[in-house]
């Protein structure tokens, strides 16, 4: 057996971080992917801009920078409040980012604008015909989106989006930088304090890989089930 | 005086795609029981005038008045709309519609295709609806198709679950776009038979086809339009007999 040096348990915390933050920043990418998709394909000038605005910025600047302002000038700007309201009103309030709420912020937002190119390629794939039968049978805008839109659009969506997911999983290893004991954090105090970087960073790396494998099944599963129906899929 | 409401009556529509007027003001009456046909060249504005009739294209102006109750319109900055989109969504639950493209939706069977508006717009009870979209299935000669995705079958066998689905919603007026034209020559039939099967029991239909010789068997009324406008119309031996506008029998006439 490997000397964890007693490290085991912290290890499998912070493999735990990771699972917790990775799995909610991805509802979080979802659901912001989603907006932006509608956004970008409304009719609203305001809106697509918007959604072009996001987009344009989160493509530009690397993710590093990204969670550091978010986190640092995110406390920053809440202090600037805090201190305003306590000049003002005399109200005294603390908040301090948690790092971990922070995390899960941050990279949502990163790839809610992945996402949401991926969603909105994936609604532009939907024959049209489809969603205008679902009209035409009464259905609401809502109705037509659960039942018609939305499961047709997914198999288009799940290559790009399984593909996204991997891209974050291994993203939430930049979360050690605000301080976050997520599984790359404990391994590499491991590391330095048994100098023995080796044995920890493979065993990182090799629960990295479990996520993954495990990920790409469940994906897989997903997209039969989407795929269900379709001439190429039977 | 008061008779039976009107299922649909369209007054005075009119559509433009950009700089394009492409219904210049076209009205049409369905009585119960009627059967209108609208022919007309490509182009000349049968499909827009069809869908406009159930609001999946809006009409810029003119008015749609269904069983006697007109929908209302609001103007807003994207042009004229539904004031009140309920009543639009109630109106389209009356009115079912059969594509040329059938549209049947790809990722349910054939039965989960025919229960889908039932269940989910009107409330009917599932168990009720599978009943109902069983005895349709057996109708239209499909019985053995229930769990069968669109993908698996022939265009003629879409076409014919189509109208099943159609069927389903018991709809005042039925509407169908070139229900035939994206078939194979051998497969026209057997939709056409099942269609003349509705006219014969008195639905309400209102039917843009290609198919002279049919309109002819089964319409009370053919409408023919020519850019936007209504040329001629009147009952098929009319119309299609002995048309009056040179422009149709132009059309009318066998190309080579
Ligand atoms: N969404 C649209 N945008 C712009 N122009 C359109 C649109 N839909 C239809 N048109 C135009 O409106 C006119 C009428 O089209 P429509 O589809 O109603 O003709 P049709 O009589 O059904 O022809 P066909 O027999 O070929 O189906 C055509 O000139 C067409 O190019
Ligand atoms: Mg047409």
């Amino acid at each position: 057996m490997i000397d964890l040096h007693g490290y085991g348990p912290r290890l499998l915390e912070g493999a735990l971080v990771t699972i917790e933050l990775a799995v909610l920043s991805l509802i979080l990418a979802i659901f912001l992917g989603l907006l932006t998709a509608s956004a970008k394909m409304s009719r609203s000038w305001l809106l697509h801009r918007v959604g072009t605005l996001y987009t344009t910025i989160i493509r530009g600047v690397p993710d590093l920078v990204l969670m550091m302002l978010l986190f640092f000038g995110g406390q920053i700007g809440i202090n600037m409040i805090t201190d305003w309201l306590y000049d003002q009103f005399n109200i005294d309030i603390f908040i301090n980012i948690n790092e971990f709420v922070a995390g899960v912020f941050t990279i949502g937002l990163i790839f809610g604008a992945y996402m949401g190119e991926t969603f909105r390629g994936a609604f532009l794939a939907v024959d049209s015909g489809q969603i205008e039968a679902g009209r035409a049978y009464g259905m609401t805008q809502s109705l037509v989106f659960r039942r018609i839109r939305f499961p047709l659009m997914m198999r288009h969506a799940l290559p790009g989006l399984s593909n996204n997911w991997m891209v974050l999983l291994k993203t939430t290893a930049l979360v050690s930088v605000i301080g976050l004991s997520d599984m790359v954090r404990v391994a590499a105090e491991a590391s330095k304090a048994t100098r023995e970087p080796f044995t920890f960073m493979i065993i990182v790396g090799i629960v990295y890989l479990l996520i993954a494998s495990v990920s790409e099944w469940g994906f897989a599963r997903l997209q039969k089930h989407y795929d269900t129906g379709h001439a190429e899929a039977n | 005086m008061a008779d039976t409401p009107i299922p649909l009556e369209v007054r005075n529509i009119t559509k433009r795609f950009g700089d394009t007027e492409v219904l210049k003001g076209l009205s049409l009456q369905a009585q119960k029981s009627d059967v209108i046909t609208l022919i007309g060249a490509s182009g000349s504005g049968k499909s827009t005038f069809l869908r406009c009739m159930n609001l999946l294209e809006q009409p810029d102006d003119g008015e749609l008045i269904i069983h006697g109750e007109p929908i209302r319109f609001k103007q807003t900055r994207h042009g004229r709309e539904p004031a009140d989109w309920n009543q639009v969504v109630a109106m389209r639950a009356k009115l079912s519609m059969v594509f040329q493209g059938f549209n049947l939706w790809a990722h349910m069977t054939l039965l989960e295709n025919i229960i889908e508006a039932p269940v989910h717009v009107l409330g009917k009870p599932k168990k009720q609806a599978i009943e109902h979209a069983r005895e349709l299935l057996e109708r239209v000669g499909l019985s053995d198709r229930a769990d069968y995705y669109p993908a698996q079958m022939s265009g003629g066998q879409q076409q014919r679950g189509a109208i099943a689905r159609a069927l389903a919603m018991d709809p005042d007026v039925m509407l169908f776009d070139e229900p035939t034209s994206a078939l194979d020559p051998e497969l026209v039939g057997e939709v056409l038979k099942v269609i003349r099967g509705l006219a014969e029991e008195g639905r309400t239909m209102i039917l843009v086809t290609h198919e002279m010789a049919f309109a002819r068997d089964v319409s009370t009324q053919v409408v023919y339009l020519h850019q936007g406008q209504v040329e001629e119309a009147g009952p098929p031996a009319q119309v299609l007999g002995n048309p009056s506008s040179e422009r149709l029998k132009q059309f009318l006439a066998p190309k080579n």
